[in-house]
Protein backbone atom coordinates (compact mmCIF):
# COMPACT_ATOMS: atom_id res chain seq x y z
CA UNK A 1 0.00 0.00 0.00
CA UNK A 2 2.68 2.45 1.09
CA UNK A 3 4.94 1.46 -2.10
CA UNK A 4 1.68 2.45 -4.07
CA UNK A 5 1.60 5.91 -2.59
CA UNK A 6 5.03 6.27 -3.46
CA UNK A 7 4.52 5.30 -7.06
CA UNK A 8 1.35 7.69 -7.48
CA UNK A 9 3.25 10.34 -6.12
CA UNK A 10 6.58 9.64 -8.49
CA UNK A 11 4.62 10.01 -11.06
CA UNK A 12 2.98 13.26 -10.01
CA UNK A 13 6.42 14.79 -10.40
CA UNK A 14 6.62 13.33 -14.25
CA UNK A 15 3.11 14.83 -14.66
CA UNK A 16 4.22 18.18 -13.46
CA UNK A 17 7.78 18.44 -15.53
CA UNK A 18 5.82 16.76 -18.83
CA UNK A 19 3.09 18.66 -18.98
CA UNK A 20 3.37 22.15 -19.77
CA UNK A 21 5.85 21.67 -22.62
CA UNK A 22 3.89 18.87 -24.25
CA UNK A 23 0.35 21.25 -23.67
CA UNK A 24 2.18 24.17 -25.45
CA UNK A 25 3.66 21.76 -28.21
CA UNK A 26 0.53 19.81 -28.82
CA UNK A 27 -1.92 22.80 -28.78
CA UNK A 28 -0.27 25.13 -31.00
CA UNK A 29 2.36 23.03 -33.42
CA UNK A 30 0.62 19.38 -33.51
CA UNK A 31 -2.93 19.83 -33.75
CA UNK A 32 -2.46 22.92 -35.76
CA UNK A 33 -0.58 21.00 -38.30
CA UNK A 34 -3.41 18.27 -38.45
CA UNK A 35 -6.25 20.38 -38.61
CA UNK A 36 -4.44 22.17 -41.41
CA UNK A 37 -4.75 18.92 -42.83
CA UNK A 38 -8.30 18.62 -42.67
CA UNK A 39 -9.27 21.95 -43.82
CA UNK A 40 -7.56 21.01 -47.21
CA UNK A 41 -10.44 18.06 -47.37
CA UNK A 42 -13.15 20.88 -46.73
CA UNK A 43 -14.72 23.79 -48.62
CA UNK A 44 -16.65 26.65 -48.24
CA UNK A 45 -20.05 26.79 -49.75
CA UNK A 46 -21.60 29.93 -48.30
CA UNK A 47 -20.11 30.07 -45.45
CA UNK A 48 -20.24 26.67 -44.21
CA UNK A 49 -17.36 23.87 -44.15
CA UNK A 50 -18.27 20.96 -46.81
CA UNK A 51 -16.61 17.96 -46.91
CA UNK A 52 -15.10 17.09 -50.86
CA UNK A 53 -12.48 14.94 -50.37
CA UNK A 54 -9.29 15.12 -52.41
CA UNK A 55 -10.97 17.68 -54.81
CA UNK A 56 -9.02 20.92 -53.35
CA UNK A 57 -5.93 18.35 -54.51
CA UNK A 58 -7.26 17.81 -57.51
CA UNK A 59 -8.14 21.12 -58.37
CA UNK A 60 -4.58 22.43 -56.87
CA UNK A 61 -2.59 19.92 -59.45
CA UNK A 62 -4.72 19.78 -62.35
CA UNK A 63 -7.08 22.93 -62.77
CA UNK A 64 -5.88 25.68 -64.88
CA UNK A 65 -6.19 28.52 -62.54
CA UNK A 66 -4.55 26.84 -59.66
CA UNK A 67 -2.10 24.40 -61.57
CA UNK A 68 -0.11 27.08 -63.53
CA UNK A 69 0.85 29.16 -60.10
CA UNK A 70 1.31 25.32 -58.21
CA UNK A 71 4.07 24.20 -60.46
CA UNK A 72 5.73 27.37 -61.36
CA UNK A 73 6.38 27.70 -57.44
CA UNK A 74 7.20 24.41 -56.63
CA UNK A 75 9.80 24.68 -60.12
CA UNK A 76 11.10 27.64 -58.83
CA UNK A 77 11.30 26.21 -55.29
CA UNK A 78 13.34 23.53 -56.59
CA UNK A 79 15.71 25.85 -58.84
CA UNK A 80 16.46 28.09 -55.01
CA UNK A 81 17.18 24.46 -53.33
CA UNK A 82 19.32 23.64 -56.36
CA UNK A 83 21.41 27.36 -56.10
CA UNK A 84 21.33 26.43 -52.39
CA UNK A 85 23.38 23.32 -52.97
CA UNK A 86 25.39 23.88 -55.74
CA UNK A 87 26.57 27.49 -54.53
CA UNK A 88 26.20 27.68 -50.72
CA UNK A 89 27.76 24.24 -49.64
CA UNK A 90 30.76 23.95 -52.21
CA UNK A 91 32.03 27.49 -51.04
CA UNK A 92 31.19 26.94 -47.37
CA UNK A 93 33.24 23.76 -47.37
CA UNK A 94 35.82 25.83 -49.18
CA UNK A 95 35.93 28.79 -46.61
CA UNK A 96 35.61 25.58 -43.77
CA UNK A 97 38.88 23.82 -45.05
CA UNK A 98 40.84 26.95 -45.26
CA UNK A 99 40.04 28.17 -42.25
CA UNK A 100 40.18 24.58 -40.26
CA UNK A 101 44.10 24.51 -41.50
CA UNK A 102 46.57 24.48 -38.88
CA UNK A 103 48.90 27.75 -37.87
CA UNK A 104 45.95 30.01 -39.63
CA UNK A 105 46.19 33.65 -38.21
CA UNK A 106 42.99 35.46 -37.21
CA UNK A 107 40.72 32.79 -37.66
CA UNK A 108 38.29 33.82 -34.76
CA UNK A 109 37.88 36.91 -36.67
CA UNK A 110 36.85 35.14 -39.77
CA UNK A 111 34.61 33.04 -38.23
CA UNK A 112 32.36 35.42 -36.48
CA UNK A 113 32.83 38.07 -39.47
CA UNK A 114 31.04 34.95 -41.94
CA UNK A 115 28.02 34.52 -39.37
CA UNK A 116 27.33 38.21 -39.29
CA UNK A 117 24.98 38.11 -42.51
CA UNK A 118 23.20 34.99 -41.01
CA UNK A 119 22.28 36.84 -37.87
CA UNK A 120 20.78 39.81 -40.05
CA UNK A 121 16.84 39.52 -41.04
CA UNK A 122 15.07 39.25 -44.36
CA UNK A 123 13.98 42.17 -44.85
CA UNK A 124 17.48 44.08 -43.64
CA UNK A 125 19.13 41.63 -46.32
CA UNK A 126 16.35 41.93 -49.05
CA UNK A 127 16.46 45.54 -48.62
CA UNK A 128 19.84 46.08 -48.95
CA UNK A 129 20.88 43.81 -52.09
CA UNK A 130 17.50 45.49 -53.37
CA UNK A 131 19.17 48.90 -52.99
CA UNK A 132 22.67 47.97 -54.15
CA UNK A 133 21.25 45.94 -57.25
CA UNK A 134 19.20 49.06 -58.17
CA UNK A 135 20.41 51.01 -61.38
CA UNK A 136 18.62 53.85 -59.76
CA UNK A 137 21.52 54.19 -57.11
CA UNK A 138 24.30 52.45 -59.57
CA UNK A 139 26.43 50.49 -56.90
CA UNK A 140 26.46 47.32 -58.78
CA UNK A 141 26.92 49.41 -62.35
CA UNK A 142 29.43 51.31 -61.00
CA UNK A 143 31.68 48.29 -59.42
CA UNK A 144 31.33 46.23 -62.53
CA UNK A 145 32.21 49.28 -64.61
CA UNK A 146 35.42 50.04 -62.58
CA UNK A 147 36.73 46.56 -63.79
CA UNK A 148 35.39 47.26 -67.51
CA UNK A 149 32.52 44.94 -67.11
CA UNK A 150 29.54 47.46 -67.01
CA UNK A 151 27.62 45.50 -70.13
CA UNK A 152 26.82 42.99 -67.89
CA UNK A 153 25.20 45.07 -65.57
CA UNK A 154 21.42 44.32 -65.99
CA UNK A 155 18.44 45.13 -63.55
CA UNK A 156 18.71 41.43 -62.00
CA UNK A 157 15.74 41.73 -59.64
CA UNK A 158 13.51 43.15 -62.25
CA UNK A 159 14.32 40.77 -64.59
CA UNK A 160 11.89 37.86 -65.20
CA UNK A 161 15.22 35.59 -66.40
CA UNK A 162 17.64 36.76 -63.31
CA UNK A 163 15.41 37.82 -60.14
CA UNK A 164 15.08 34.38 -58.67
CA UNK A 165 18.58 33.24 -59.40
CA UNK A 166 19.34 36.63 -57.74
CA UNK A 167 17.24 35.87 -54.90
CA UNK A 168 18.65 32.78 -54.54
CA UNK A 169 22.24 33.92 -54.46
CA UNK A 170 21.55 36.48 -51.67
CA UNK A 171 19.86 33.76 -49.77
CA UNK A 172 23.00 32.19 -50.43
CA UNK A 173 25.11 35.17 -48.97
CA UNK A 174 23.13 35.40 -46.17
CA UNK A 175 23.52 31.79 -44.54
CA UNK A 176 26.93 30.33 -45.79
CA UNK A 177 28.22 30.69 -42.66
CA UNK A 178 25.81 28.12 -40.92
CA UNK A 179 27.33 25.30 -43.36
CA UNK A 180 30.35 26.34 -42.94
CA UNK A 181 30.64 26.31 -39.02
CA UNK A 182 29.51 22.80 -39.35
CA UNK A 183 31.79 22.13 -41.62
CA UNK A 184 34.44 23.59 -40.11
CA UNK A 185 33.82 21.67 -36.62
CA UNK A 186 33.49 18.56 -38.55
CA UNK A 187 37.10 19.10 -39.87
CA UNK A 188 38.46 19.76 -36.77
CA UNK A 189 36.58 16.64 -35.05
CA UNK A 190 38.89 14.70 -37.17
CA UNK A 191 41.42 12.61 -35.16
CA UNK A 192 44.91 13.91 -35.83
CA UNK A 193 45.95 10.12 -35.69
CA UNK A 194 44.34 9.40 -38.98
CA UNK A 195 45.90 12.66 -40.72
CA UNK A 196 49.31 11.35 -39.64
CA UNK A 197 48.66 8.44 -40.83
CA UNK A 198 47.72 9.53 -44.18
CA UNK A 199 51.31 11.65 -44.16
CA UNK A 200 53.29 8.38 -43.50
CA UNK A 201 51.54 7.33 -46.93
CA UNK A 202 52.47 10.82 -48.27
CA UNK A 203 48.63 11.70 -48.51
CA UNK A 204 49.10 15.31 -48.04
CA UNK A 205 47.63 18.86 -48.57
CA UNK A 206 44.96 19.03 -51.23
CA UNK A 207 44.77 14.88 -51.95
CA UNK A 208 44.39 14.69 -47.71
CA UNK A 209 41.28 16.93 -48.34
CA UNK A 210 39.77 14.38 -51.17
CA UNK A 211 41.00 11.20 -49.83
CA UNK A 212 40.77 11.76 -46.09
CA UNK A 213 38.96 14.46 -45.13
CA UNK A 214 36.02 14.77 -47.56
CA UNK A 215 34.90 11.24 -46.90
CA UNK A 216 34.82 11.43 -43.03
CA UNK A 217 32.58 14.96 -43.72
CA UNK A 218 30.03 13.66 -45.27
CA UNK A 219 27.52 12.56 -42.56
CA UNK A 220 27.72 17.10 -41.98
CA UNK A 221 26.91 17.62 -45.69
CA UNK A 222 24.21 15.52 -45.38
CA UNK A 223 22.93 17.45 -42.72
CA UNK A 224 23.08 20.41 -44.30
CA UNK A 225 21.44 19.59 -47.17
CA UNK A 226 18.96 18.39 -45.53
CA UNK A 227 18.66 21.60 -43.61
CA UNK A 228 18.74 23.51 -46.33
CA UNK A 229 15.87 21.62 -47.83
CA UNK A 230 13.62 22.13 -45.01
CA UNK A 231 14.80 25.68 -44.95
CA UNK A 232 14.30 26.59 -48.74
CA UNK A 233 10.86 24.48 -48.88
CA UNK A 234 9.45 26.23 -46.41
CA UNK A 235 11.23 29.88 -47.20
CA UNK A 236 9.37 33.27 -47.34
CA UNK A 237 10.59 36.22 -45.65
CA UNK A 238 13.14 37.07 -48.18
CA UNK A 239 11.15 36.93 -51.49
CA UNK A 240 8.52 38.67 -49.55
CA UNK A 241 10.59 41.18 -48.36
CA UNK A 242 12.39 41.98 -51.46
CA UNK A 243 9.62 40.89 -54.22
CA UNK A 244 6.63 41.54 -51.75
CA UNK A 245 3.54 39.33 -51.70
CA UNK A 246 2.86 39.08 -55.36
CA UNK A 247 6.73 37.63 -56.09
CA UNK A 248 7.57 39.61 -59.03
CA UNK A 249 8.12 39.88 -62.10
CA UNK A 250 4.96 38.33 -63.60
CA UNK A 251 5.63 35.42 -60.27
CA UNK A 252 9.36 34.65 -61.93
CA UNK A 253 10.03 34.78 -58.17
CA UNK A 254 7.06 32.88 -56.28
CA UNK A 255 7.99 29.63 -53.99
CA UNK A 256 5.65 27.39 -52.20
CA UNK A 257 5.44 29.77 -49.16
CA UNK A 258 4.54 33.07 -50.82
CA UNK A 259 2.12 31.08 -53.16
CA UNK A 260 0.31 29.59 -49.71
CA UNK A 261 0.57 33.06 -48.11
CA UNK A 262 -1.21 34.90 -50.87
CA UNK A 263 -3.49 32.12 -51.55
CA UNK A 264 -4.48 32.54 -48.10
CA UNK A 265 -4.45 36.26 -47.69
CA UNK A 266 -5.81 36.88 -50.93
CA UNK A 267 -4.16 39.63 -52.79
CA UNK A 268 -5.60 42.47 -55.40
CA UNK A 269 -6.66 39.72 -58.03
CA UNK A 270 -8.19 36.92 -55.77
CA UNK A 271 -10.22 36.68 -52.85
CA UNK A 272 -8.15 35.23 -49.83
CA UNK A 273 -9.16 30.99 -49.59
CA UNK A 274 -8.40 29.43 -46.04
CA UNK A 275 -8.92 26.05 -47.99
CA UNK A 276 -6.92 26.27 -50.74
CA UNK A 277 -4.29 27.61 -48.31
CA UNK A 278 -4.64 24.77 -46.60
CA UNK A 279 -4.32 22.73 -49.07
CA UNK A 280 -1.15 24.30 -50.59
CA UNK A 281 0.08 23.65 -46.96
CA UNK A 282 -0.48 19.86 -46.93
CA UNK A 283 0.88 19.65 -49.99
CA UNK A 284 4.64 21.34 -48.63
CA UNK A 285 4.45 18.51 -45.55
CA UNK A 286 4.41 15.91 -47.92
CA UNK A 287 7.18 17.68 -49.96
CA UNK A 288 9.30 18.09 -46.84
CA UNK A 289 8.06 14.95 -45.41
CA UNK A 290 9.18 13.19 -48.52
CA UNK A 291 12.60 15.06 -48.53
CA UNK A 292 13.07 13.96 -44.51
CA UNK A 293 12.22 10.26 -45.01
CA UNK A 294 14.71 10.05 -47.94
CA UNK A 295 17.24 11.73 -46.18
CA UNK A 296 16.64 9.24 -43.04
CA UNK A 297 16.48 6.06 -44.75
CA UNK A 298 18.46 6.30 -47.87
CA UNK A 299 21.19 8.88 -47.45
CA UNK A 300 21.76 9.09 -43.13
CA UNK A 301 21.97 4.96 -43.28
CA UNK A 302 24.37 5.04 -45.81
CA UNK A 303 26.69 7.42 -44.23
CA UNK A 304 26.90 5.87 -41.17
CA UNK A 305 29.87 3.55 -41.08
CA UNK A 306 32.36 6.53 -41.99
CA UNK A 307 31.57 7.89 -38.46
CA UNK A 308 34.10 6.91 -35.60
CA UNK B 1 63.81 27.02 -48.05
CA UNK B 2 61.21 25.26 -51.10
CA UNK B 3 59.44 23.92 -48.24
CA UNK B 4 58.90 27.17 -46.56
CA UNK B 5 58.28 29.35 -49.69
CA UNK B 6 55.10 27.28 -50.76
CA UNK B 7 53.89 27.51 -46.81
CA UNK B 8 54.27 31.06 -47.22
CA UNK B 9 52.87 31.36 -50.75
CA UNK B 10 50.02 29.31 -49.39
CA UNK B 11 48.77 31.08 -46.09
CA UNK B 12 49.02 34.19 -48.45
CA UNK B 13 46.54 32.32 -50.71
CA UNK B 14 44.43 31.01 -47.77
CA UNK B 15 44.39 34.76 -46.60
CA UNK B 16 43.30 36.31 -49.95
CA UNK B 17 40.28 34.14 -50.18
CA UNK B 18 39.45 34.67 -46.59
CA UNK B 19 39.57 38.37 -47.27
CA UNK B 20 37.96 38.21 -50.03
CA UNK B 21 35.05 37.04 -48.15
CA UNK B 22 34.99 39.16 -45.97
CA UNK B 23 34.55 41.94 -47.62
CA UNK B 24 31.58 40.52 -49.67
CA UNK B 25 30.22 39.71 -46.54
CA UNK B 26 30.67 42.88 -44.68
CA UNK B 27 30.12 44.95 -48.03
CA UNK B 28 26.71 45.29 -47.63
CA UNK B 29 26.28 46.58 -44.01
CA UNK B 30 29.13 48.98 -44.45
CA UNK B 31 27.51 50.61 -47.61
CA UNK B 32 24.01 50.82 -45.79
CA UNK B 33 25.20 52.16 -42.58
CA UNK B 34 27.46 54.81 -43.98
CA UNK B 35 24.97 55.95 -46.58
CA UNK B 36 22.54 56.56 -43.41
CA UNK B 37 24.36 59.32 -42.40
CA UNK B 38 24.42 61.05 -45.59
CA UNK B 39 22.75 63.66 -47.13
CA UNK B 40 20.68 62.56 -50.06
CA UNK B 41 22.74 64.04 -52.83
CA UNK B 42 25.93 62.50 -51.55
CA UNK B 43 23.95 59.41 -51.36
CA UNK B 44 23.57 59.14 -54.85
CA UNK B 45 26.60 61.00 -55.97
CA UNK B 46 29.52 58.71 -53.87
CA UNK B 47 27.56 55.81 -52.58
CA UNK B 48 30.99 54.25 -51.55
CA UNK B 49 32.13 56.93 -49.76
CA UNK B 50 31.74 56.91 -45.89
CA UNK B 51 30.31 60.63 -44.98
CA UNK B 52 32.81 63.53 -43.99
CA UNK B 53 31.97 66.63 -43.05
CA UNK B 54 30.20 67.72 -45.83
CA UNK B 55 27.93 65.11 -46.45
CA UNK B 56 27.02 64.25 -43.37
CA UNK B 57 23.27 64.59 -42.48
CA UNK B 58 20.70 62.61 -40.17
CA UNK B 59 17.78 63.78 -41.47
CA UNK B 60 17.06 59.79 -42.32
CA UNK B 61 16.89 59.54 -38.69
CA UNK B 62 14.88 62.24 -37.99
CA UNK B 63 12.16 61.16 -40.43
CA UNK B 64 12.18 57.78 -38.75
CA UNK B 65 12.05 58.64 -35.63
CA UNK B 66 9.30 61.03 -36.32
CA UNK B 67 7.51 58.62 -38.31
CA UNK B 68 7.44 55.29 -37.16
CA UNK B 69 6.97 54.28 -33.32
CA UNK B 70 10.81 52.17 -33.62
CA UNK B 71 10.72 52.18 -29.64
CA UNK B 72 7.45 50.95 -29.32
CA UNK B 73 8.83 48.29 -31.89
CA UNK B 74 11.71 47.58 -30.64
CA UNK B 75 10.07 46.89 -26.98
CA UNK B 76 7.83 44.65 -28.65
CA UNK B 77 10.38 42.75 -30.03
CA UNK B 78 12.48 42.57 -26.79
CA UNK B 79 9.37 41.46 -24.63
CA UNK B 80 8.66 38.61 -27.54
CA UNK B 81 12.19 37.26 -27.51
CA UNK B 82 12.68 37.30 -23.76
CA UNK B 83 9.63 36.09 -23.23
CA UNK B 84 9.64 32.92 -25.68
CA UNK B 85 13.13 32.04 -24.93
CA UNK B 86 11.90 31.87 -20.98
CA UNK B 87 9.45 29.43 -21.75
CA UNK B 88 11.26 27.58 -24.32
CA UNK B 89 14.01 27.14 -21.76
CA UNK B 90 11.81 26.48 -18.29
CA UNK B 91 9.34 23.94 -20.19
CA UNK B 92 12.00 23.04 -22.20
CA UNK B 93 14.32 21.98 -19.67
CA UNK B 94 11.51 20.79 -17.12
CA UNK B 95 10.86 17.85 -19.72
CA UNK B 96 14.10 17.17 -20.47
CA UNK B 97 14.62 16.26 -16.99
CA UNK B 98 12.15 14.14 -17.00
CA UNK B 99 12.73 12.14 -20.17
CA UNK B 100 16.65 11.80 -19.03
CA UNK B 101 15.39 10.94 -15.33
CA UNK B 102 12.51 9.05 -14.77
CA UNK B 103 11.82 5.75 -16.22
CA UNK B 104 7.63 5.70 -17.34
CA UNK B 105 5.35 4.21 -19.80
CA UNK B 106 5.50 5.89 -22.79
CA UNK B 107 8.87 8.25 -22.39
CA UNK B 108 10.90 6.66 -25.92
CA UNK B 109 6.91 8.16 -27.40
CA UNK B 110 6.87 10.71 -25.87
CA UNK B 111 10.65 11.78 -26.67
CA UNK B 112 10.22 10.98 -30.20
CA UNK B 113 6.59 12.86 -30.48
CA UNK B 114 8.53 15.85 -29.68
CA UNK B 115 11.21 14.99 -31.58
CA UNK B 116 9.21 15.51 -34.47
CA UNK B 117 8.71 19.19 -34.36
CA UNK B 118 12.57 19.32 -34.83
CA UNK B 119 12.05 18.58 -38.76
CA UNK B 120 8.50 19.53 -39.07
CA UNK B 121 8.53 23.66 -39.78
CA UNK B 122 5.32 25.26 -37.76
CA UNK B 123 4.64 27.07 -40.43
CA UNK B 124 2.70 24.15 -42.12
CA UNK B 125 0.03 24.90 -39.34
CA UNK B 126 -0.71 28.70 -39.77
CA UNK B 127 -3.74 28.82 -41.43
CA UNK B 128 -5.38 26.46 -38.39
CA UNK B 129 -3.19 28.55 -35.89
CA UNK B 130 -4.90 32.03 -36.84
CA UNK B 131 -8.36 30.06 -36.45
CA UNK B 132 -7.22 29.19 -33.02
CA UNK B 133 -5.77 32.70 -32.20
CA UNK B 134 -9.14 34.01 -33.45
CA UNK B 135 -11.09 31.82 -31.70
CA UNK B 136 -9.21 32.50 -28.47
CA UNK B 137 -8.92 36.39 -28.92
CA UNK B 138 -5.48 36.00 -28.96
CA UNK B 139 -5.03 37.83 -32.66
CA UNK B 140 -2.68 40.97 -32.43
CA UNK B 141 -1.53 40.30 -28.81
CA UNK B 142 2.39 39.55 -27.91
CA UNK B 143 0.75 36.41 -26.28
CA UNK B 144 0.10 34.74 -29.50
CA UNK B 145 3.46 35.04 -30.74
CA UNK B 146 5.07 34.03 -27.26
CA UNK B 147 2.71 30.94 -27.74
CA UNK B 148 3.93 29.98 -31.26
CA UNK B 149 7.71 30.67 -30.53
CA UNK B 150 7.73 28.75 -27.59
CA UNK B 151 6.05 25.69 -29.03
CA UNK B 152 8.37 26.05 -32.02
CA UNK B 153 11.81 25.94 -30.01
CA UNK B 154 10.72 23.06 -27.23
CA UNK B 155 11.50 20.55 -29.75
CA UNK B 156 15.22 21.05 -30.41
CA UNK B 157 15.17 22.39 -27.10
CA UNK B 158 14.16 18.99 -25.64
CA UNK B 159 15.95 17.18 -27.73
CA UNK B 160 19.75 19.16 -26.88
CA UNK B 161 19.04 19.56 -23.12
CA UNK B 162 18.04 15.98 -22.96
CA UNK B 163 21.56 14.49 -24.09
CA UNK B 164 22.88 17.28 -21.31
CA UNK B 165 21.24 16.32 -18.50
CA UNK B 166 21.54 12.70 -19.20
CA UNK B 167 25.06 13.59 -18.28
CA UNK B 168 24.35 15.15 -14.65
CA UNK B 169 25.82 12.62 -12.25
CA UNK B 170 23.72 10.01 -10.26
CA UNK B 171 25.26 10.21 -6.94
CA UNK B 172 24.58 13.62 -6.74
CA UNK B 173 21.14 13.66 -7.28
CA UNK B 174 20.74 10.47 -5.04
CA UNK B 175 22.60 12.23 -2.54
CA UNK B 176 20.18 15.20 -2.66
CA UNK B 177 17.06 12.56 -1.99
CA UNK B 178 18.74 11.26 0.94
CA UNK B 179 19.06 14.90 2.32
CA UNK B 180 15.38 15.18 1.99
CA UNK B 181 14.83 17.39 -1.02
CA UNK B 182 11.86 16.66 -3.50
CA UNK B 183 12.27 15.95 -6.91
CA UNK B 184 11.25 19.80 -7.60
CA UNK B 185 14.26 20.75 -5.51
CA UNK B 186 16.65 18.38 -7.12
CA UNK B 187 15.81 19.51 -10.60
CA UNK B 188 16.10 23.49 -9.78
CA UNK B 189 18.79 23.50 -7.30
CA UNK B 190 20.81 20.83 -8.51
CA UNK B 191 20.29 20.15 -12.19
CA UNK B 192 19.63 23.52 -13.22
CA UNK B 193 22.80 24.97 -12.05
CA UNK B 194 24.63 21.80 -14.02
CA UNK B 195 23.23 22.89 -17.37
CA UNK B 196 23.61 26.16 -17.58
CA UNK B 197 26.07 25.95 -20.33
CA UNK B 198 23.44 24.00 -22.54
CA UNK B 199 20.68 26.31 -21.72
CA UNK B 200 22.54 28.83 -23.18
CA UNK B 201 23.60 27.42 -26.30
CA UNK B 202 19.49 26.67 -26.70
CA UNK B 203 18.80 30.28 -25.75
CA UNK B 204 21.32 31.44 -28.32
CA UNK B 205 20.45 29.39 -31.26
CA UNK B 206 16.38 30.22 -30.76
CA UNK B 207 16.98 34.06 -30.36
CA UNK B 208 18.02 35.13 -33.61
CA UNK B 209 15.17 33.03 -35.48
CA UNK B 210 12.52 34.55 -33.02
CA UNK B 211 13.98 38.20 -33.09
CA UNK B 212 14.39 37.77 -37.09
CA UNK B 213 10.81 36.38 -37.68
CA UNK B 214 8.48 37.81 -40.13
CA UNK B 215 5.78 35.86 -41.20
CA UNK B 216 4.06 34.86 -38.11
CA UNK B 217 4.15 39.12 -36.96
CA UNK B 218 2.69 39.60 -40.61
CA UNK B 219 -0.09 37.39 -40.01
CA UNK B 220 -0.89 36.86 -36.02
CA UNK B 221 0.14 40.31 -34.92
CA UNK B 222 -0.12 43.19 -37.43
CA UNK B 223 -1.52 45.59 -35.61
CA UNK B 224 0.36 49.13 -34.77
CA UNK B 225 0.24 48.30 -30.88
CA UNK B 226 2.13 44.78 -31.75
CA UNK B 227 4.29 45.03 -34.25
CA UNK B 228 7.72 43.78 -33.65
CA UNK B 229 10.88 45.38 -35.28
CA UNK B 230 11.53 43.57 -38.31
CA UNK B 231 7.22 43.70 -39.17
CA UNK B 232 7.82 47.57 -38.45
CA UNK B 233 10.53 48.00 -40.75
CA UNK B 234 9.40 45.90 -43.23
CA UNK B 235 6.22 48.34 -43.37
CA UNK B 236 7.83 51.65 -43.06
CA UNK B 237 10.55 50.74 -45.46
CA UNK B 238 7.59 49.53 -47.82
CA UNK B 239 6.08 53.18 -47.41
CA UNK B 240 9.07 55.27 -47.92
CA UNK B 241 10.53 53.55 -50.87
CA UNK B 242 11.45 56.78 -52.46
CA UNK B 243 13.01 58.61 -49.25
CA UNK B 244 16.36 56.97 -49.09
CA UNK B 245 17.59 58.66 -46.42
CA UNK B 246 14.64 57.42 -44.11
CA UNK B 247 15.12 54.17 -46.27
CA UNK B 248 18.29 53.94 -44.98
CA UNK B 249 18.26 55.19 -41.50
CA UNK B 250 15.38 52.27 -40.38
CA UNK B 251 17.78 49.62 -41.86
CA UNK B 252 20.46 51.01 -39.75
CA UNK B 253 18.37 51.22 -37.04
CA UNK B 254 17.34 47.43 -37.27
CA UNK B 255 20.36 45.85 -37.98
CA UNK B 256 21.96 47.52 -34.47
CA UNK B 257 20.12 45.74 -31.90
CA UNK B 258 21.10 41.92 -33.74
CA UNK B 259 24.40 43.40 -33.94
CA UNK B 260 25.02 44.10 -31.02
CA UNK B 261 23.34 41.27 -29.66
CA UNK B 262 25.55 39.00 -31.60
CA UNK B 263 28.61 40.67 -30.62
CA UNK B 264 27.63 40.13 -27.27
CA UNK B 265 26.46 36.36 -27.79
CA UNK B 266 28.62 35.31 -30.59
CA UNK B 267 31.40 33.18 -28.78
CA UNK B 268 28.38 31.18 -27.11
CA UNK B 269 27.11 30.77 -30.99
CA UNK B 270 29.97 29.37 -32.21
CA UNK B 271 30.77 27.16 -29.36
CA UNK B 272 27.44 26.16 -29.35
CA UNK B 273 27.04 24.94 -33.42
CA UNK B 274 30.73 23.72 -33.55
CA UNK B 275 30.07 21.97 -29.82
CA UNK B 276 32.71 20.30 -28.63
CA UNK B 277 35.15 20.46 -31.77
CA UNK B 278 36.62 24.05 -30.90
CA UNK B 279 38.28 24.25 -27.27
Amino acid sequence: MKTGDNKTHRRWHIAVFMVPALLVYTAIMILPIFATMQMSLFTDIEQTQVYVGLKNFRTLFLDEHWSDHFWNALGNNTWFFIIHMAVQNPIGILLAAILSSPRLRFAAFYRTVFIIPAILSFVIVGFAWKLILSPLWGIAPWMLDSVGLKSLFAPWLGKEEYALTTLALVSVWQFIGIPMLLIYAALLSIPEEVLEAGECDGITGASAFWKIKLPLILPSIGIISILTFVGNFNAFDLIYAAQGALAGPNYSTDILGTFMYRTFFGNQLQLGDANMGATIASAMFVIILIGVCFYLFAIQRRLRRYEF
Amino acid sequence: MNKARTSISRSFAAHTVLLSYTLLALFPVFVIIANSFKARKAIFRHPLQPPNADSFSLIGYETVLKQGDFFLYFQNSMIVTVASLFFILLFGSMAAFALAEYRFKGNAFLGLFLALGIMIPIRIGTVAILKLMVATGLVNTLTALILVYTAQGLPLAVFILTEFMQQVSKDLKDAGRIDGLSEYAIFFRLVLPLVRPAMATVAVFNMIPIWNDLWFPLILAPSEATKTLTLGSQVFIGQFVTNWNAVLAALSMAILPVVTLYAIFSRQLIRGITSGAVK
